[in-house]
């Protein structure tokens, strides 16, 4: 046993406890400690947003600038990819 | 890039239908089933990158232009932003969904959780309008680089 094999042994120890006292102390799926965002866009999407589908009123109607962003991210990557390609086709 | 063997072409020949019209369904139907805008516009690109594979780069350069897709992207983006603007003028509020409860297209509210395809205010035209933009930017990523490779084919030959 060298230097090296014992600090790997006590490095990984101290990760794995880690690892496994957050998945003990981890709060129960399915029951969030703040529910009344939740509760509210469960109970009003329907007659606020007209849309059946919960997830899409979010991304597009609550959240609507999480989605703009997103957009400008695909926007971005594209310009991107067209101008250094162009550049090079020549 | 050549062409695939007349086998790989004709199944691109006969899914490439099916695809487009699952990907358009799944744009069209984002605020009823789950799907929407991003996700409806990579199964419609997915279909245009097969046609792309099966056929060459050359091929489908003939019949479109890089600069088309370029412009159909910008369209969708400014869509989107255009929809989220006319929200502070009708609404006061920037994304607000001014479309709901009143008369005109898309104006509806499900009865009882009852699917309709003419609810969710401002969401189909903002699903639209991702969509667009979806099929144009990734389709133009890809086509791109396979107008690329087969340029620097051709040099190299």
């Amino acid at each position: 046993m060298n230097k090296r094999t014992i600090g790997a042994a006590a490095f990984l120890t101290v990760v794995s406890m880690f690892f496994i006292f957050s998945m003990i102390m981890i709060h129960p799926f399915g029951v969030p400690d703040e529910r009344a965002m939740d509760q509210y866009i469960i109970d009003e999407t329907v007659a606020e947003t007209g849309a059946n589908n919960g997830v899409t009123a979010v991304v597009f109607d609550y959240r609507g600038f999480d989605t703009l962003g997103e957009a400008t991210v695909l926007f971005t990557a594209v310009a991107g990819v067209i101008l250094v390609f162009r550049r090079l086709k020549q | 890039m050549k062409e695939m063997s007349t086998i790989v072409k004709t199944i691109a020949n006969i899914s490439f239908p099916f695809i487009l019209i699952y990907g358009l369904y799944v744009i069209a139907h984002g605020h009823l089933t789950p799907g929407g805008g991003f996700q409806g516009g990579a199964v419609v690109a997915s279909g245009l990158v097969l046609i792309l594979v099966a056929y060459n780069a050359e091929w489908v350069s003939q019949r479109i232009k890089e600069s088309h897709l370029s412009i159909f992207e910008s369209i969708g983006a400014l869509c989107f932003i255009l929809i989220a603007f006319l929200g502070i003028w009708f609404g006061g509020a920037f994304f607000t969904n001014f479309l709901v409860g009143t008369e005109s297209l898309f104006g509806g509210i499900p009865i009882n959780g009852a699917a309709d395809i003419n609810t969710g205010g401002t969401l189909p035209l903002m699903n639209f309008a991702v969509g667009l933009k979806v099929i144009a930017g990734l389709f133009a990523i890809v086509y791109i680089m396979a107008h690329f490779i087969s340029k620097k084919e051709e040099k190299a030959a």
